[in-house]
């Protein structure tokens, strides 16, 4: 049986953010061995109706990271859609 | 770097003045200033563009500015580097980034100054949505398709 030990924080930006706020924040529960990938998928899952723009990127823990990365407990798992500063 | 980078987000209006102040100094032979503006613009259905509403993920944007001033100082003798940018409502006319280096000479600063803005574009997590008259929108919404 899968064991669900890997909590993550996930930071939804701009136009991926519930509400007006442009920041929105939830938590996933992710079995062990989690990658950025998984996190990807349980996010789809819990949210279809969420658009994902083209050229979205993930950060961890502040960082911009590949879908292979993996995941750890209390990790922060950062939805980064195209950029627009300056 | 002479001066740690002064890396921050306002939520009021910047101070240009106090950017060039900031990077002023004794070896600072060329200082260079860029100010990013928010662009009067009109749309054909969504009428005239009021504004523009910045949101960031502030610590990973602070975190990444700061690899880039760190980038720059390894290219450029630099002596003193600003990097501010608004959060919330900025009107058209207003400034929404300031960025002032200072070097030794001119040439280093011009293009340190490129490199910084450039890269800040790339990479830091800040997003822009575009108030107009009739509507508001995310800027990404409508430089690429939703898949």
């Amino acid at each position: 049986m899968e064991h669900f030990s890997v909590t993550v924080r996930v930071r939804l930006f701009a136009m991926m953010a519930a509400g007006n706020s442009g920041n929105e924040t939830l938590e996933l529960q992710l079995p062990d061995g989690a990658t950025v990938a998984g996190a990807r998928q349980e996010l789809v899952r819990l949210r279809p109706q969420l658009k994902w723009p083209v050229k979205t990127m993930v950060a961890v823990n502040m960082e911009y990271a590949g879908e292979q990365t993996p995941l750890h407990d209390r990790d922060e798992v950062a939805i980064i859609p195209p950029v627009s500063g300056g | 770097m002479t001066e740690p980078p002064d890396i921050q987000f306002f939520q009021q209006a910047l101070d240009p003045a106090a950017a060039v102040a900031r990077v002023t100094g004794p070896q600072a032979g060329g200082i260079v200033t860029f100010l990013g503006i928010t662009r009067a613009e009109t749309d054909p259905r969504q009428g005239v563009l009021v504004a523009l509403d910045y949101t960031a993920y502030e610590e990973m944007a602070l975190a990444e500015l700061r690899k880039l001033a760190e980038a720059a100082a390894v290219r450029w003798p630099v002596r003193g580097l600003v990097i501010w940018h608004r959060l919330g409502t900025v009107a058209v006319g207003q400034p929404s980034v300031m960025i002032a280096v200072s070097c030794p000479h001119r040439g280093e600063a011009f293009d340190c100054c490129e490199f910084v803005i450039d890269e800040l574009k790339k990479l830091a997590p800040i997003w822009k949505k575009e108030i107009y008259e009739n509507n508001a929108r995310w800027q990404a919404e409508r430089e690429s398709p939703i898949g």
